[in-house]
């Protein structure tokens, strides 16, 4: 489902895969990626009280398709306006983005999202949730179906499906939430901590679930988090963001995650570069929350 | 302003008094209360103890989770209010010796003595026949006797009084200066009267005695009628109706007014609400509008709608209207402003467009506020019906019973209470039922 190499001619097939290949096409004549390109977003707002807050300033960013970008960085670092900004709820005061060849102005089935929680639609079983996004398109359900059944499959909650959503745990809530995501075949999925209230163990599970999910169907992802560990398990590539006015600090390319694609992720950290990389990158964040609670103490 | 606090001042004392005065009752009340839950508890530990998860938790008290209502509780609760209610009433559901004392009834006597101007005395028996209500029997007869006094007899209803021209026979009248001193050898006087086992003697301005039968302790069906004088009201109105209208044509009436009333405000008011919670410039518009009807308690719109709309059937349907439409919008702009963003967002981000997220997110998400608004909405309009059939209508339940009291028929005013609070009930459990079916997700989000 990923965009077809290059040189392969466009064949047949559906709407959505022929904008894919007409991308392609127009990616082989400008010599561009296909992908998203985030290009110097800015993002400024008036407070009531006469002042402003800057939350993003300059943030560039290519995410090639099939790309796995995890985004770290303190409270206030501006990472859920990034997000948000992507998914096209926010618009930015500068900057632009681009994906696969066109301008994002507005949210779109074309970019999925994954919330941490409270997002599925209650009032709907298992099934009816995952197949929002084909219903709302109009696909005929037979059609949509064959989609549901497969999703539920992968996700391990074909036993499930006519379940309401609020009989299920935490951590299947979060599988629904996915599947209903992939059911809408986005270009690029964003994830807003989607596993931030999940337990330990569920989380670890639903890690490798993720990877899984990655690999098997090449979308791009953006995955939001708090968690230094997910980051690093996750991410392909891992950003840091720093705060005030919101920026990249430090961007990382990052092993692990195609090692931990089908693997044991207890393994996986055991990696002499893991721990390293873990501790610097909490130095890092642990500087820049110290910065801000000096700055406070400072101002008070 | 100060006339004001003083007058008020004194209701409040008036009020504190008779709230003092109801203690030793309540006291009894809180007693009876506390003896069952002993008597309960005595009772349970005969039988086979149970052991659930509450039964073993060791802290309950400010545990809200293991205050479970219970059930012989509300049993003894509900009985023991039928059996009070029987019991100061007379009922003849209730064994006799659960009866409060009742009135006298039946035959007995008193003695008095009349004084002459000279000082001379003479004692006469009254013979007294009480009956009760609905009965007429002749007066006892009795023989004179000897003496300036003749014995006289008397005939009355019980809980009421009557006056004995006591010189109407004897030798020696009031015209003459003789007046009666004593009652059953105890002395009487205009500020001083006696009372007899029988009831109570007291001497008229004019000389005359009034005799009240002794009344005990129960009520006069006027004031409590019996529960089974209730029950019979009931049947023989809802077969032959009450002044020529049926029990089912008044309950038919009132439930129609609520029901069309509600209907037309859910109508308008749940749009309302959710223009008002999709538009800021709707919000803005009718946000004053709505802030400030709903304090109007819609019993204060009544005089307004009969001047307006007269007593028809539209003037009522109308105040109903108002009442439930506030509700209904507060209701529906609350479950629109209630959903949480990352529903509305998630349904963006898969495709949908504004109509479909009306459709499938936030109306399905308002629909468990929208039900409790619609519960709120029914209760009011169920009594502000009854309140404006009170003040005027023709036909409905409040009606029925505002005419019954003016003709005094306090069984048919308690069954139309009672059979206000058994339909307000229903309709509130059959709102509950409906939504644990219509919005099971309600709480789940």
């Amino acid at each position: 489902m990923a965009c077809p190499a290059l040189f392969m001619k466009p064949i047949k097939i559906k709407r959505r895969e022929n904008r894919r290949a007409h991308a392609c096409w127009a990616e082989r004549l400008i010599g561009t990626m296909t992908g998203l390109s985030i290009q110097n977003l800015s993002m400024r707002f008036d407070l009531p009280n006469g002042g402003h807050v800057q939350a993003l300033k300059d943030v560039s960013l290519d995410l090639k398709q099939g790309e796995l970008l995890s985004v770290l960085g303190p409270s206030g670092c501006g990472k859920t306006t990034l997000l948000n900004i992507v998914a096209g709820f926010l618009a930015p005061t500068e900057g632009q983005m681009i994906l696969n060849g066109h301008n994002v102005t507005g949210p779109d089935a074309e970019r999925g999202m994954v919330f941490q929680q409270g997002a599925l639609f209650e009032w709907m079983s298992v099934r009816d949730n995952v197949s929002f996004g084909p219903d709302m398109k109009g696909m005929p359900k037979s059609e949509s179906a064959e989609i549901v059944d497969h999703l539920l499959d992968v996700v391990g909650l074909q036993d499930f499906k006519e379940k309401m959503v609020y009989e299920l745990s935490g951590g299947m809530q979060q599988r629904v939430a996915l599947a209903r995501c992939l059911a809408n075949d986005p270009d690029v999925i964003l994830m807003d901590e989607p596993l931030g209230a999940l337990d330990a163990l569920t989380r670890e599970k639903m890690q490798s679930l993720v990877l899984k999910l990655w690999k098997e169907t090449g979308k791009t992802i953006i995955l939001i988090t708090h968690s230094v560990e997910e980051a690093l398990l996750l991410g392909e590539r891992l950003i840091v963001m720093a705060p005030r006015p919101g920026r990249i600090h430090k961007e990382y390319r990052l092993p692990f995650a195609d090692m931990g694609v089908g693997a044991d992720l207890r393994e996986v950290k055991k990696h002499p570069d893991y721990a390293p990389t873990r501790e610097e990158i909490l130095n890092m964040i642990w500087n820049m929350e110290e910065e801000i609670m000096g700055r406070t103490e400072e101002s008070a | 302003m100060g006339q004001i606090f003083s007058d008020l001042g004194g209701e409040l004392v008036t009020l504190v008094i008779s709230v003092l005065s109801a203690l030793p009752y309540i006291a009894i009340y809180v007693a009876v209360i506390m003896l069952a839950y002993f008597i309960f508890h005595l009772v349970k530990r005969r039988l086979t103890p149970v052991h659930d998860y509450t039964s073993l938790k060791t802290v309950t008290f400010g545990d809200e989770s293991a205050v479970v209502s219970n059930k012989v509780a509300s049993v003894v609760s509900i009985v023991l209010i039928f059996v009070i209610w029987g019991s100061f009433t007379g009922s003849e559901w209730l064994p006799r010796f659960l009866h409060a004392p009742g009135p006298f009834v039946g035959e007995a006597s008193f003695t008095y003595t009349v004084e002459t101007e000279d000082g001379t005395r003479d004692d006469a028996t009254v013979s007294v026949l009480v009956h009760p209500k609905g009965q007429k029997p002749e007066a006892p007869v009795v023989a004179p006797g000897d003496g300036l006094a003749k014995n006289d007899s008397l005939v009355v209803q019980s809980y009421r009084s009557t006056l004995l021209r006591w010189d109407a026979n004897d030798e020696v009248t009031r015209k003459e200066g003789a007046k009666v001193v004593a009652v059953d050898g105890e002395p009487i006087s205009r500020d001083n009267a006696v009372e007899t086992k029988i009831g109570r003697v007291a001497l008229t301005d004019k000389g005359t005695l009034n005799f009240a039968p002794a009344t005990g302790m129960q009520m006069e069906s006027i004031w409590l009628p019996a529960p089974e004088s209730v029950w019979r009201r009931l049947i023989s109105v809802s077969r032959d109706g009450y002044q020529n209208v049926t029990l089912s044509e008044h309950l038919s009436y009132s439930l129609f007014r609520v029901i069309v009333g509600f209907a037309l405000g859910a109508m308008v008011g749940i749009p309302l609400g959710y223009a008002m919670g999709l538009s800021d410039w709707a919000r803005g518009w009718f946000d004053p509008i709505v802030e400030f009807m709903r304090p109007v308690p819609p019993l204060a719109l009544i005089p307004l709608v009969i001047i307006w709309a007269g007593i028809g059937e539209q003037g009522k349907i109308i105040l109903l209207f108002l009442a439930a439409l506030w509700i209904m919008a507060i209701g529906a702009r609350s479950g629109v402003s209630g959903v949480n963003i990352s529903k509305v967002h998630a349904a963006y981000s898969l495709g949908a467009n504004k109509r479909q997220i009306l459709r499938h997110v936030i109306i399905p998400n308002s629909l468990p506020e929208i039900f409790t608004a619609a519960r709120v909405a029914m209760g009011v309009c169920w009594g502000t019906v009854v309140a404006a059939e009170l003040v005027a209508a023709e036909k409905g339940v409040g009606k029925m019973i505002v005419a019954a009291s003016k003709f005094q028929d306090t069984d048919i005013v308690l069954m139309g209470i009672i059979l206000i609070g058994v339909i307000g009930f229903g309709i509130d459990m059959m709102m509950r039922w409906a939504e644990k079916y219509l919005v099971p997700w309600k709480g789940k989000g």
